[in-house]
């Protein structure tokens, strides 16, 4: 299976790898996947206090070069949004920018379960309740 | 000069001999005839280089031509085999035992004659990949016809105890199968020596072409007889109908005799090369040899990296480099390597796995160039890894609660 040119770009050159410091109170951090199914993605976003807008996105990632490209371009995506604007990231937006085939669709849920994650861990990190999800689809 | 791409995937396939090559092609064009007319020196020709072809295949094997069955490969000869036995000798039994590192064409065949009323035995196999001789024997029952057990693994290259094996099948009147695809061609193999009564192997990963192969069927001491799977004009001795590809056994007859001329200077280039390869590449921290070192290919490694993914990691190196994975992130079930799983290693372990396989055209070149590149990807992943990170602040990893899909 050949993979795209923006799956390879992300790969070869991924974006926003590493660390937020998760003792603070403006970082969420989502872990999701398991390495039983060859998939981890840590994803973490700074909130800035004053604007509410996500100043910082980082990832690091376990898995093939889909699940690599899809936490990298939600990292890119996630930059300069609200948090109520990061929560409307869905899935197939990542599956259609990085071209991806249908086997690795789980990737791209995966993503979007990171973000949705980091965002719940800032909100009860700031007194603010949690969101209930519907269980992702496809995995 | 380096080589590009480079191939380290043997045991998928080989690439055919520039030799076995020219050996067949008069028989596309010139020597077209079918073995099987009698009457015309279109067949006997025809004729006449099967027998000699036989003869180079069983030679490699230590075995008599005559009970050199042509086939269409590996996977038709363990369905003759298992399939064929169990029908031949039902009056006997319907027992079969086989372990859970088969390759899928025996253990799909299994599944298949369970559902025809055939009892199977599926052994389990020590963290090493090898079957445990003492529980192979205390499996056999009065109804056990046929003992299935690979000479070779194909993902691990580990090496089973098959004269050991024999000896068990012996002393209880039970058959003896081998699925010897990865290792003809490879190491020594000799039917008699080994105690083998029949044995599947093809050509297409001895440097011959796909499409042929064998089922090795004894004749004496005892005379097996499998029955037929295909119906037809009874060629092979009345077990394989269907025109002998003659192109395509005459390629496999010289495949075989380069095999038997080469095998000994191949594999001592080859696993040296092999050893640096694994060497180098087990110095990096926190990778792992998987199946025994011991009984092993000479030509196979396969390591796990721990906490990096292993098609994640293939795709680092994959224009330049061709190896293969026990990660099944591609496939529609996800599911890692049952050989893997199966020598008892966590699925995360499975995941992270690459295997090299390395063949008569590798070069040193190609060896080192892999080491460089394969060790860069894996330091790349890993710093981009949560688990490695998690690894290096001394988390313990099994206390996570992980969500599993």
């Amino acid at each position: 299976m050949a993979y795209s040119e923006k799956v390879i770009g992300h790969y070869t050159n991924p974006q926003n790898v590493g660390t937020l410091d998760k003792s603070k109170k403006n970082v969420g951090t989502g872990l999701v996947g398991a390495p039983e199914c060859g998939d981890v993605m840590r994803l973490q976003i700074e909130v800035d206090d004053e604007t509410g807008l996500i100043k910082d996105a980082k990832f690091k990632t376990f898995g093939c070069g889909s699940a690599i490209a899809s936490s990298s371009l939600a990292t890119e995506w996630l930059k300069g949004k609200s948090v109520d604007e990061a929560l409307k990231i869905d899935n197939m937006d990542i599956v259609e920018e990085l071209n991806l085939p249908p086997v690795k669709i789980h990737c791209s849920v995966l993503a979007e379960d990171a973000i949705k994650a980091a965002i719940n861990d800032y909100r009860v990190k700031n007194g603010l309740e949690e969101i209930k999800f519907e269980s992702s689809v496809v995995h | 000069m380096i080589q590009f791409p480079i191939y380290l995937d043997h045991n998928a396939t080989t690439p055919c001999d520039p030799r076995v090559v020219d050996a067949m092609l008069p028989y596309f064009t010139n020597h077209f005839g079918n073995a099987a007319s009698r009457n015309h020196p279109f067949g006997w020709q025809a004729e006449e280089a099967v027998d000699y072809a036989r003869e180079q295949v069983a030679k490699l094997i230590g075995a008599d031509p005559k009970e050199i069955i042509f086939t269409s490969g590996a996977t038709e000869g363990d369905n003759l085999a298992i399939k064929g036995v169990f029908d031949m000798y039902a009056s006997k039994g319907n027992h079969i035992i086989t372990a859970n590192t088969e390759h899928k064409a025996v253990l799909d065949t299994c599944k298949h004659v369970e559902k025809s009323g055939g009892q199977v035995t599926y052994l389990h196999v020590k963290p090493d990949g090898l079957i445990d001789l003492q529980e192979l024997e205390a499996t056999i029952t009065p109804k056990t016809i046929l003992i299935a057990i690979m000479y070779a693994n194909n993902e691990i290259g580990v090496l089973q105890p098959v004269r050991e094996i024999s000896k068990i099948a012996r002393k209880h009147g039970v058959l003896f199968f081998s699925d010897a695809t990865q290792a003809v061609g490879k190491i020594p193999v000799d039917v008699n020596k080994d105690g083998i009564d029949l044995m599947a192997f093809t050509g297409h990963k001895m440097y011959g072409p796909k499409g042929v192969g064998a089922l090795y069927v004894r004749r004496k001491n005892p005379r097996v007889k499998v029955t037929s799977q295909m119906d037809g004009g009874g060629h092979e001795r009345g077990m394989r109908s269907g025109t002998l590809n003659v192109p395509g056994i005459v390629g496999f007859g010289k495949a075989c005799e380069l095999c038997m001329q080469e095998m000994e200077s191949d594999n001592k280039r080859i696993s040296a090369l092999r050893d640096k390869l694994e060497n180098s590449l087990t110095k990096l921290e926190e990778s792992y040899v998987n199946g025994s070192k011991e009984h092993r290919l000479p030509h196979v490694s396969n390591i796990s990296f721990k906490y990096v993914e292993g098609e994640g990691l293939m795709m680092g190196f994959n224009k330049d480099i061709a190896v293969s994975s026990g990660s099944a992130c591609t496939s529609a079930s996800l599911e890692p390597s049952y050989v893997l799983k199966a020598l008892g290693l966590g699925d995360d372990l499975a995941h992270s796995s690459l295997r090299f396989g390395l063949g008569r055209f590798t070069t040193e070149e190609q060896i080192d160039y892999t080491i460089q590149q394969v060790s860069k990807t894996v330091t790349h992943l890993r710093e981009m890894s949560p688990l490695w990170e998690m690894f290096k602040e001394g988390m313990d990893m099994d206390k996570i609660e992980w969500a599993h899909h």
